[in-house]
């Protein structure tokens, strides 16, 4: 059993006085494995933060299924299962971050007895520790987002669905995030959170999907969308002759003394490498360089975007 | 599901009650209610029965400002900031925060009337008035009239903006107190559309002016037992239907 499966998940937004209907999802299919951690890449409006309120049952789809561990989303038992962070969380700001917890507990029919230990577990855990008593709205962006994490944690959900999570947050802040996260899925939780943060999600993830204009346009293991896509090699060389290197038909760059070849991932590496050490060169390093998300999610993007952008990916 | 509900209810009550737009109100309904006082030193006639008549309407008309006021900005200000995400991404129906935001809401009128009616009652004790039973049963009269506006203005805040809400409310509050004025227009109305249509307004739009007990009160009147009942049957009927409607307009909306 899948821990997520949306099914042609369709939603149409109207604007408000012509009632003029603009598609958002257009038969959004995915699955989520358990224990996985899976990455919702794509760029504003693409119909991530759509996706994931028809998830949550803020929002009805016009069409399509979407079940937790088998059972519909917008069930209770479903969300039972689920914690959830909303991008640009706001929560009650004339509360504190202890009664807030407490408050968030009580939707779930937690005993009281453990609620406590769980509380002070939790602000612990997102860092908040010391802050419990601080009214929320003298909290910074990172400390309400931290929070939205306990929040989302309180009833030590199977899943955890993040809208956005390190939105707001500093260096630091996204570095204890993605600890946290890591450490999530070592407890055997699935998390599926969407990101703009592409350096990020690439530490992270084990699957990932990109939506472009309310479609997945590509879905898979982070591994395997990398790995097929070495771009191509780069010999970092010194004690060389640029004569003597234009010789190897390959295009080449010097810095600080040094220079960089790049040959494409079909050329012979070894020639190149022999015909450097043969004229007295000296090889200071040899890297395949592969294709990052970023790379995968431009050329994504390529098809959608207006000629006059001039991406260079 | 009692607790979801008893939790967003509190949740509700903590919100209103740390606003500081309820606590001023309350305070200018007291301040209002005592200086009746004044008004009976400058009236001729029983002072007692000034000072009740001021006192109460003084009370009635802060009890719904702030029932107007809480009613339409909660439910409102939950869905503009998005806190309602944090409230039904979790296991609770929209059934459940909707009764609950009432139930917090009615708390909130109750401690406000409990707070003005307290200190009058006092009020008029030392003034020599006694201790008199019947405002007592005009408070609790008021307080079902609260629930009712409460009821209106949480089914107006579901669907509309603030300012459309206050209107619709204000506007129905006002209908609601000359409600006499439909069974008059059947009367005078010839044409059997337009006297059927004025029947079904009469029982559709709210009867505050049921709840109106001043008048008996202030002027010792006696008032029949069957009267009170049956103000108390249809708040009890008015309100739950209310907050079906409400319920109903809630369940299918969707929170972009």
């Amino acid at each position: 059993m899948k821990a997520l499966e949306i099914r042609d998940l369709k939603k149409t937004f109207r604007s408000n006085f012509l009632l003029k209907k603009f598609p958002v999802l257009k038969g959004i299919q995915l699955n989520v494995e358990k224990g996985e951690i899976y990455g919702f890449l794509g760029p504003n409006g693409a119909g991530k933060t759509t996706t994931i309120k028809c998830i949550m049952g803020l929002l009805f789809p016009d069409q399509g299924e979407i079940l937790v561990e088998g059972q519909p989303a917008a069930s209770l038992a479903a969300r039972r299962r689920i914690g959830f962070l909303p991008e640009n969380p706001y929560f009650y700001d004339y509360l504190n971050a202890r009664e807030l917890l407490f408050f968030s507990a009580s939707l779930f029919n937690l005993p009281a007895a453990d609620v406590r230990d769980r509380v002070a577990a939790l602000i612990h855990q997102v860092g908040l520790s010391g802050h419990e008593e601080l009214k929320l709205r003298k909290f910074s962006k990172g400390m309400i987002q931290r929070l939205g994490l306990a929040q989302a944690l309180i009833h030590n959900p199977d899943l955890l669905i993040l809208d956005e999570p390190f939105s707001g947050l500093d260096p630091i802040g996204r570095k204890d995030l993605r600890t946290l996260i890591l450490s999530l899925r070592e407890q055997g939780k699935t998390i599926f959170f969407s990101s703009h943060i592409l350096q990020d999600m690439e530490m992270m993830v084990d699957r990932v999907g990109i939506i472009l204009k309310g479609s997945i346009s590509r879905e898979g293991k982070l591994s395997e969308l990398i790995s097929r896509s070495t771009q191509y090699y780069e010999i970092i060389c010194s004690h060389i002759s640029e004569k003597e290197l234009a010789k190897i038909q390959a295009h080449f760059a010097c810095r600080d003394g040094q220079y960089s070849l790049t040959l494409p991932s079909d050329a012979d590496i070894n020639m190149a490498v022999e015909s450097i050490i043969h004229n007295n060169g000296r090889i200071v390093a040899v890297n395949p360089v592969k294709m990052t998300l970023e790379d995968i999610f431009f050329n994504e993007m390529r098809p959608h975007r207006p000629a006059t952008t001039g991406d260079s990916r | 599901m009692k607790m979801k509900i008893k939790a967003i209810a509190v949740n509700t009550f903590k919100e209103s009650a740390r606003n500081k737009m309820f606590y001023l109100l309350v305070f200018f309904g007291i301040l209002f209610a005592l200086s009746s006082k004044l008004i009976s030193f400058l009236t001729l006639g029983d002072a007692m029965k000034v000072l009740k008549d001021t006192g109460l309407a003084a009370i009635n008309f802060f009890c719904i400002l702030i029932a107007i006021f809480t009613g339409i900005n909660l439910v409102y200000k939950e869905i503009e900031k998005k806190t309602v995400f944090n409230i039904l991404s979790k296991p609770v129906s929209r059934d459940q925060f909707i009764i609950g935001k009432f139930l917090g809401l009615a708390l909130t009128m109750l401690t406000a009337l409990a707070a003005m009616a307290g200190i009058f009652f006092l009020f008029v004790l030392v003034n020599g008035g006694g201790f008199d039973l019947m405002i007592l049963l005009y408070f609790f009269m008021l307080f079902l009239e609260l629930l009712v506006i409460v009821a209106l203005s949480l089914l107006f805040s579901s669907f509309t903006t603030p300012i459309l809400s206050f209107i619709f409310t204000v506007s129905l509050y006002l209908i609601g107190h000359i409600m006499w004025t439909f069974n008059e227009f059947k009367m005078i109305l010839r044409d059997p559309f337009w006297k059927y249509f004025t029947q079904v307004l009469y029982y559709l739009l709210p009867n505050l002016d049921k709840f109106n007990i001043k008048n008996e009160v202030v002027l010792n009147t006696p008032l029949s037992p069957w009267t009170i009942l049956f103000s108390v049957l249809y708040a009890l009927a008015y309100i739950p239907a209310l907050l079906a409607v409400t319920i109903l307009i809630f369940r299918k909306r969707d929170f972009q």
